[in-house]
């Protein structure tokens, strides 16, 4: 499974990427692969505010549906249309065209409480 | 994100039982997931990619955990026609028919397959999940012979003077099973019994039962074969199916397939709180045999209509796919429930069932479908929700 050094991770399987003062967010190459074929997406609306472990977008696969959490407070910058008619690029590019949101977040130090790559490639074995 | 796992895959995380074919699984890579008292695989590499490839070429499933149950005697083929709903009288030797168990108030058991496998020989293909409850529901009934509501403790009275003529076994543990599905299983297999037909040959030394029958709604055949020859057969056909295009499938994959053609999934689409009258499966049931367990109530139900009615669906337009427990709205008001749901891979749009309330149900019904809090457009659509071109 690939887990990128250079992103952040959360127990729940999505990977942070900072950009400044913004966060892009997907979930790992383990997630989806977990999901499998994922068929449908409903990323957040702009300008939501949310807060760390809320819920605020949905994957479904042929068999089920997922909830992707916010992974620090913040507000919703934007949402990956582009999931919504392409949904595998989940699957097929989860660490890069597969993004499903992009945060503006409250406090940089939030940050702290997620894990590295090696944490994380840890938790999943 | 967490995983949630739907209700069809995961019924219970309790003791796994794994088929003979576990390891063949493993080898390739499936992913394996608890189905039942059960260990199974849900996919090898896609579910989309399995489905597509029993639509257009081959595909094999293990159906090992199904259960078959063999009822021999003189006195079988009379009384089976007393515990199932369809009518045995009319099954030649090696012909077979989908059926009804049901309870005394006309719920369904299982649905299952029933073959004529002898004068007064008969083999049930019946649900993984309930192949023990079918077997102590029919050796309680064998007992007592045409006595069906008595009280355990009088069963166990009369077991002393039971009618012997009636042997009845569960050989589930014997048996291993696949599914080959799809439109080349006939130039994979030639000679093959004609639809709804078993018949028992030998192929490379391992006597085989092949019944041309599925749960996909392609040509294909089911295969019994004994236990310790399961990994040979499954790798022998993946062998001679490669030009083909066979592909290993699992249960992601039967379920989409299944559902496409409105087959009926026992624990989601049928229950014991549910007749075959209302879940629209009254073909299978012959009212016209003077005796069988729940034939009363269906005859009750026929008469006054039932109040809800098992109907396909559609989702209009962009929508989630549906999913079982989902709520039906029609004008504001709740007018059923979700049983089954996914996106169609043939079609690309949301697919399900539903109960519905009776009034509502008529084909071309609009409803809405309320997910996550909001509601979506669907359509009631007729039998099956894909048609072959």
């Amino acid at each position: 499974m690939n887990v990128p050094d250079d992103l952040l991770y959360t127990e729940s399987h999505e990977w942070i990427k900072r950009e400044g003062d913004n966060i892009r967010v997907g979930i790992t190459d383990h997630a989806q692969a977990e999901l499998t074929d994922v068929v449908y997406v409903e990323p957040p609306k702009k300008d939501r505010q949310v807060n760390a472990k809320e819920a605020i977008a949905v994957v479904e696969s042929v068999k089920a549906a997922s909830d992707i959490y916010a992974p620090v407070k913040g507000t919703v910058v934007e949402g990956n249309k582009e999931l919504e008619s392409n949904p595998a690029l989940i699957n097929t590019d989860p660490f890069g065209k597969g993004w499903i949101f992009v945060l503006k977040i409250d406090n940089p130090d939030d940050l702290k409480s997620l894990r590295d790559a090696a944490a994380y490639k840890q938790q999943i074995g | 994100m967490k995983i949630v796992k739907s209700r069809m895959l995961i019924m219970s995380e309790a003791a796994q039982k794994k088929t003979p074919l576990y390891d063949e699984h493993v080898e390739r890579g499936a992913k394996m997931i608890p189905f039942g008292d059960w260990i199974m695989p849900v996919q090898y590499t896609s579910i989309l990619d399995e489905h597509q490839a029993v639509r257009k070429n081959v595909g094999m499933f293990d159906i090992s955990h199904m259960g078959q149950l063999i009822a021999e005697g003189k006195g079988a083929g009379p009384w089976l026609n007393e515990m199932l709903t369809n009518n045995i009288d009319k099954l030649a030797v090696g012909a077979g028919q989908y059926t009804f168990l049901l309870n005394d108030k006309g719920g369904i058991i299982d649905d299952l397959i029933v073959y004529r496998i002898g004068d007064q020989k008969f083999l049930l293909v019946v649900n993984a999940s309930r192949t023990d409850e079918d077997f102590a529901w029919l050796d309680r009934h064998r007992l007592v012979g045409q006595v069906s509501n008595l009280p355990l403790a009088e069963v166990r009275k009369l077991e002393a003077c039971a009618t012997k003529d009636i042997d009845l076994t569960n050989r589930s543990k014997d048996f291993g099973g696949v599914a080959i599905q799809g439109p080349k299983v006939t130039e994979l297999f030639v000679d093959l019994p004609e639809r709804n037909h078993i018949a028992d040959l030998e192929l490379e030394g391992m006597p085989i039962s092949i019944a041309r029958t599925g749960y996909t709604g392609e040509d294909g055949i089911e295969v019994f074969f004994r236990a310790s020859d399961a990994a040979k057969f499954w790798n022998m056909v993946l062998e001679k199916g490669e030009r083909f295009g066979i592909k290993p499938c699992g249960l992601g994959a039967r379920d989409t397939l299944r559902l496409e053609m409105c087959y009926p999934l026992n624990g989601s689409d049928l229950s014991p709180e549910r007749n075959p009258i209302e879940a629209g499966l009254g073909f299978f049931v012959d009212l016209t045999k003077p005796k069988f367990i729940g034939r009363e109530v269906l005859l009750k139900v026929k008469e006054t209509g039932p109040g809800q009615k098992l109907v396909p669906f559609r989702m209009d337009g962009k929508a989630p796919p549906p999913r079982p427990h989902y709520s039906v709205f029609s004008n504001g008001g709740c007018i059923g429930e979700v049983t089954s749901g996914t996106l169609s891979p043939s079609l690309n749009y949301g697919v399900g069932m539903a109960y519905i309330n009776a009034p509502h149900s008529k084909i071309g019904s609009k409803i809405e479908i309320e997910i996550r809090l909001q509601k979506f457009p669907a359509t009631i659509e007729k039998k099956p929700l894909y048609k072959k071109s």
